[in-house]
């Protein structure tokens, strides 16, 4: 089956947000390459990247937002292809807990993402063709890493703070591990610093389900004009499952039909959770890459923050004087507590500036981008003392 | 979770905080141990200017710490001391929380094992009110300053000032200094022998070493 045509408006749209993103966008020359763990140095390359709020005069105000495996730089803004409000748009803003009014706020695409930073939809200088699994594997390193190098760009030495969720989080971590005299206040949300078996193995049902898809191609859909649209989106199908709780979908769902008074005795959706499900997942496609989504879960996978550090996750924090606020949600099974006490227990034996907070929220481990007020309130206290701590005038204070 | 029943007027500061700061070395390292929210450890870095930590169990609790600009984490005292390194703080408090550990003697040894100096204020379950109710009413006590039930209470394991003493000397800990308050958590201004204290002293809080 050719790519549906009805996709083509978006698809087009997000080819060129790949290669020419309508957010802001530095580019770093074949010289200026960025070295990779796998060994590669990958140049040229570029980040796309929004920005929120103003840079203060002595550089010290500006927070890095790190997004999660599908999300985007655009935290607090719409975004272009979906035409949707900011993904964090709860957090970021006017007045909210990271408060755009006070703080300069930075959040960037990843590396390997789809839209705008180098990714494997990225035209290949070489080739003059997508990268395509031609692009080397990266990990969560090489993303902070990106970050780094953009944050050198815009000419800010040290941040007052990163914050961010789920995979978000993980790069919170490494930010704080990789460079810990450069960040003051560092906030993993629904975090851990490992991606466990069973972590792994729900990403790799994504992948073969996207490999498995005729229009894969071996990756290079791109090239011969066709998409794994129905592997993508039984990928997302299957991990969106994780980013909820049992109880979360009884609340919604419970076993009600979809349109319909009884059972069908058939395939179609009878259940409104399948339906729901369906739709998740072809509104996906419009949105991500499949070549994408092989990159960035990889990059997750391949997270041991320990490794790094001969197996100690408190060495990765030895003498670190940045705060940490750490926080987990009671329903969140994909990245539970165990995690991130196991996190702020190597805070601890690191002597390190640590709060942590287990939230009781029902809806599992996308808590962390809904409405919560508990979880406001405490990065809002939180963010508010570390502000005070660095003689930045905090919210409600003197601008 | 607000184990102490001494209770203030907000913004009016707690007597046997008062007593626990006058304690503190100005600019030492800190961990508060069962935090509630936040009052003495925001005492301590506004007036002693610690460096300071806290644990304490309820989220509500922690919230509240962290909405002050504290730094505490969501744990326990019975399994969460382990993580820290030995002699990891100037100072470790427990303030009226021991009665209502599992493991009493393990808490205290841990404390004893990261803070160079620990600072334990407990309720005296051998203040005379209490005794009476004992003997003469044949009940479990429940005074204003002891306010729960045997069957609600946290509190599951209640110590006298002397056994409290008696348990530090078995853990080769030394009592440096020892102050005798009453239930509001005034100082009780009396030089007086053990067993005095152990009969008028609702509260008390010790300053130990090892």
């Amino acid at each position: 089956m050719d790519a549906d045509k009805s996709n083509s408006a978006p698809e087009d749209l997000k080819a060129n947000e790949a290669d020419t993103p309508s957010s802001k966008l530095a580019r770093f020359p074949a010289d200026e390459p960025l070295e990779l763990d796998s060994g590669v140095k990958l140049g040229p390359w570029q980040i796309a990247y929004e920005t929120y709020g103003e840079l203060n005069a002595d550089k010290s105000n500006a927070v890095v937002v790190c997004h999660a495996l599908t999300g985007d730089q655009y935290a607090a803004s719409t975004n272009p292809v979906t035409g949707k409000p900011g993904w964090w748009s709860l957090m970021v803003g006017p007045g909210k807990p990271i408060d755009t009014n006070h703080y300069f706020v930075i959040c960037a695409n990843v590396l390997g993402g789809c839209l705008g930073t180098t990714g494997p939809a990225t035209i290949n200088p070489e080739t003059g063709k997508p990268y395509g699994l031609y692009l080397p594997v990266i990990t969560i390193r090489d993303m902070v890493r990106s970050q780094a190098r953009l944050v050198d760009y815009l000419g800010i030495d040290t941040l007052f703070g990163v914050i961010g969720g789920s995979m978000g989080g993980m790069q919170v971590l490494q930010w704080a591990a990789s460079y810990p005299e450069r960040v003051f206040a560092a906030v993993p949300i629904a975090a851990a610093a490992r991606h466990t078996s069973q972590n792994i193995a729900f990403h790799e049902v994504g992948r073969q389900a996207i490999m498995a898809d005729p229009n894969w191609r071996g990756g290079n859909y791109i090239l011969e004009g066709v998409r794994p649209t129905k592997g993508l989106a039984v990928a997302r199908m299957a991990a969106h499952v994780t980013y909820m709780s049992d109880e979360s979908l009884h609340q919604k769902f419970g076993r009600n039909l979809q349109d319909r008074e009884h059972l069908t005795f058939g395939f179609d959706a009878d259940f409104q959770i399948e339906s729901y499900l369906r739709h998740q997942g072809m509104t996906f496609v419009d949105r991500f890459d499949a070549n994408s989504y092989l990159y960035v879960t990889r990059a997750m996978d391949y997270f041991d923050l320990a490794n790094e550090f001969d197996g100690s996750l408190a060495n990765a924090f030895k003498d670190t004087k940045t705060r940490f606020c750490v926080m987990s949600f009671t329903s969140d099974w994909l990245f539970p507590t165990s995690e991130s006490r196991r996190v702020v227990k190597a805070l601890n034996a690191a002597a390190a500036n640590v709060s942590f907070v287990e939230i009781e929220a029902d809806w599992g481990h996308d808590s962390f981008l809904l409405n919560v007020p508990e979880m406001f309130e405490t990065i809002n206290g939180f963010v508010t003392g570390a502000a005070r701590a660095r003689g930045l005038p905090a919210p409600g204070e003197e601008v | 979770m607000n184990l102490s029943p001494i209770q203030t007027k907000s913004g009016e500061i707690r007597g046997d905080h008062k007593v626990v700061a006058s304690l503190v070395p100005v600019g030492s390292r800190v961990l508060d141990i069962g935090s509630e929210d936040g009052a003495l450890l925001d005492l301590l870095v506004r007036e002693r200017k610690v460096d300071g930590r806290g644990i304490e169990l309820s989220q509500e609790g922690v919230n509240r710490c962290v909405a002050r600009g504290l730094s505490v984490i969501q744990g326990d005292a019975d399994t969460d001391l382990a993580d820290y390194p030995d002699r990891a703080f100037d100072v470790a408090i427990l303030s009226q929380t021991l009665q209502a550990t599992r493991e009493p003697k393990e808490v205290m040894s841990e404390l004893l094992r990261i803070g160079k100096q620990v600072i334990v204020s407990i309720p005296n379950f051998a203040h005379w009110r209490n005794r009476a109710q004992v003997v003469f009413l044949g009940r479990m006590p429940v005074t204003k300053y002891l306010p729960y039930e045997w069957y609600d209470t946290p509190n599951i394991h209640f110590c006298s000032l002397r056994d409290f003493v008696d348990l530090c000397r078995e853990l080769d800990a030394n009592v440096e200094k020892a102050i005798a308050l009453s239930g509001k958590g005034n100082k009780i201004p009396v030089n007086a022998p053990w067993w005095v204290w152990n009969l008028i002293a609702e509260q008390a809080v010790f300053l130990l070493k090892r």
